[in-house]
């Protein structure tokens, strides 16, 4: 993963047609995926995921159970990988980094104001660099939507480009769209290609504050801002749903999504994650139920 | 000009709507005569997937209703019944019933739920005791609903045991998937109908169609139902849900009854799907203190 150079943001952005995209996406959900190849996907969605707890009411406590959660998903059944990281708020991050000591799960931090983005942009770098001093991994910053609907896109770009000159190596950036704010494919396209211009690592949909969160509609508009970068300039930008996949099911249909969107080289935990805090289980439950033969109960999964 | 008659599609009820079966399939019971009754779904292993995850996600908010207000929801689902009586007559009898035995057999539904419908705020009183105890301990045992229930509905009578089994399990604050008679699957998706315009909450309620032989295991084995009742006589089919059950230590219940006796009511039914649960309060030691209050 090398330093991609920042680039000024691009003139125009293409149009999006909403009827053809939803239709592609009803298709991806039309794939018959089974046994072998349905227990390869899932154990593959287990290891994309960023387990996530965002609430007021996280304690100390919770976010340990949490990372336990994260390293070992199911102890009773053998050979299940852990999750690809943990996300939390900044003030969380001491407490995950020490929980996830040595177990190969990266601390993901949101930052900037998180969730609404409306916070002075000193107070952004200043919670970022708390997060980052705490020993972040990855921060997941917010754009600031308002500025973006007024029409002030150097100010977005610049933000983002602020917190990505910030984490430097440190940490790789997710910028958070916030989807569900923006209103038209056509601003989820030109947020994204703002985002991917001013050095975004992964462009993540939502901040699961708000409904609706992750769609596929808008997830596809978001990948296809990736290919056409990477076919401009050949660098990879990773992707991130985050927010009402809480499916097995759902969660298969866009790993075929990003699959055909993408190709092969995207399907793994270094650029492609799910932000998710119940999909876990759901994804633990089919394994178990490809297993054993069973359909299973949440009584005796972990919840958190 | 003749007119072209319209047919119902039989659809099968899960959380509040009426999908057809996922898998495409259907079956094609028919009457004494060999006439074809209807195209009736043939329910799968993910139908009654569907049907747990509807039924479980409605279970909170059910049983933690009032008795009052589940009582009163039952007797709404009679109202509707007896507002389409001439529509469940109908059906009987093109199933094969004499009309006056059709006529009975409605009867006899629309009565059960008002009957059921009146134990909802009693068999908890009744069934619950103040038990004595050696200490300085309140302790009492009070009946709770088990959860998520299936229900193998009576094969022999297309009403009166899919309406005796559910009403009883409603009643008592579960939530339930019923598999309806096999030959005679009418009028289970006609009363699921009567549901959707009861107030009933979407899941509380969920009725498939299909074949018990493929679906029997299922109801066995599946983690999340925590309960099976069992109207028939098969031992072999009871062997082998029992045998399944001891996976997650469901409960089976099994009635071997002719549903259409007006004496096979009994707040029995309710509290075969209750779990009693007792609780120890601390409290002053009235006795040995002299008055404490």
């Amino acid at each position: 993963m090398t330093q991609r150079k920042i680039s000024g943001i691009p003139a125009t952005s293409p149009r999006i047609d909403q009827v053809g995209v939803e239709e592609r996406c009803a298709r991806f959900t039309s794939r018959s995926i089974k046994s072998t190849t349905k227990m390869q996907g899932l154990h593959m969605v287990l290891s994309m995921i960023d387990l996530t707890t965002l609430e007021g009411a996280d304690t100390e406590g919770k976010i340990r159970q949490m990372c336990y959660k994260a390293s070992h998903p199911h102890e009773s059944i053998k050979g299940l990988p852990a999750t690809a990281a943990v996300c939390v708020y900044p003030t969380m991050v001491g407490v995950a980094k020490k929980a996830l000591q040595g177990t190969g799960v990266n601390v993901a931090s949101v930052s900037t104001a998180f969730p609404s983005g409306q916070g002075p942009t000193e107070v952004k770098l200043a919670d970022t660099k708390l997060a980052l001093d705490f020993g972040a991994d990855e921060i997941d910053m917010v754009i600031s939507r308002g500025r973006f609907l007024q029409g002030e896109e150097q100010f977005v770009y610049d933000e983002i480009a602020m917190i990505k000159e910030l984490c430097g190596k440190k940490a790789r950036l997710k910028v958070i769209l916030e989807t569900g704010e923006l209103g038209t494919l056509d601003r989820v396209r030109r947020a994204s290609d703002i985002a991917i211009a001013a050095g975004a690592d992964f462009i993540k949909t939502s901040t699961g504050k708000i409904s609706p969160a992750a769609t596929m509609p808008v997830t596809l508009v978001m990948l296809e801002a990736i290919r056409d970068h990477y076919f401009s300039t050949g660098e990879m930008v990773g992707m991130k749903p985050a927010g009402g996949i809480s499916s097995a099911k759902s969660a298969l249909h866009y790993l075929v999504m990003v699959k055909e969107t993408l190709g092969e080289e995207w399907l793994n935990k270094d650029w492609f994650r799910f932000g998710a805090s119940r999909l876990a289980n759901d994804v633990i439950m089919q394994i178990a139920k490809q297993t054993t033969g069973n359909y299973q109960s949440g009584d005796y999964f972990s919840k958190d | 000009m003749a007119r072209l008659e319209v047919l119902k599609t039989y659809k099968i009820f899960i959380g509040g709507k009426f999908p057809r079966t996922e898998s495409g399939r259907y079956y094609s019971p028919r009457d004494k005569k060999g006439n074809l009754l209807a195209n009736v779904c043939l329910c799968s292993r993910k139908d009654l997937r569907e049907s747990v995850v509807a039924a479980r996600s409605a279970f909170g908010g059910w049983s933690t209703r009032s008795a009052f207000n589940r009582s009163q929801i039952l007797y709404r689902i009679a109202e509707m019944m007896e507002g389409r009586r001439t529509q469940f007559i109908d059906e009987l009898i093109k199933q094969g019933a004499t009309a006056s035995a059709a006529k009975k057999e409605v009867d006899l539904a629309v009565d059960r739920l008002v009957y059921y419908s009146g134990w909802c705020d009693k068999f908890q009183q009744v069934f619950s005791s103040v038990n004595p105890v050696n200490s300085s301990h309140f302790n009492f045992s009070v009946p709770e609903p088990t959860g998520v229930v299936g229900l193998l509905a009576d094969e022999k009578t297309s009403l009166a045991g899919l309406v005796s089994g559910i009403a009883a399990l409603v009643a008592g604050g579960n939530t339930v998937i019923a598999l309806a008679s096999e030959s005679k699957p009418l009028c289970a998706v006609t009363f699921s109908e009567v549901i959707a315009t009861s107030d009933v909450p979407g899941g509380v309620i969920n009725i498939l169609t299909g074949s018990k032989k493929e679906l029997l295991e299922h109801f066995g084995s599946h983690m999340d139902i925590n309960a099976v009742v069992y109207q028939g006589n098969s031992n072999e089919e009871l062997s082998q849900l029992r045998s399944l059950a001891s996976n997650n230590v469901k409960r089976i219940s099994s009635y071997d009854k002719d549903w259409m006796d007006t004496a096979q009511q009994d707040p029995y039914f309710i509290m075969d799907a209750q779990e009693i649960k007792t609780t120890w309060h601390p409290i002053e030691n009235i006795g040995s203190e002299g008055s404490g209050y």
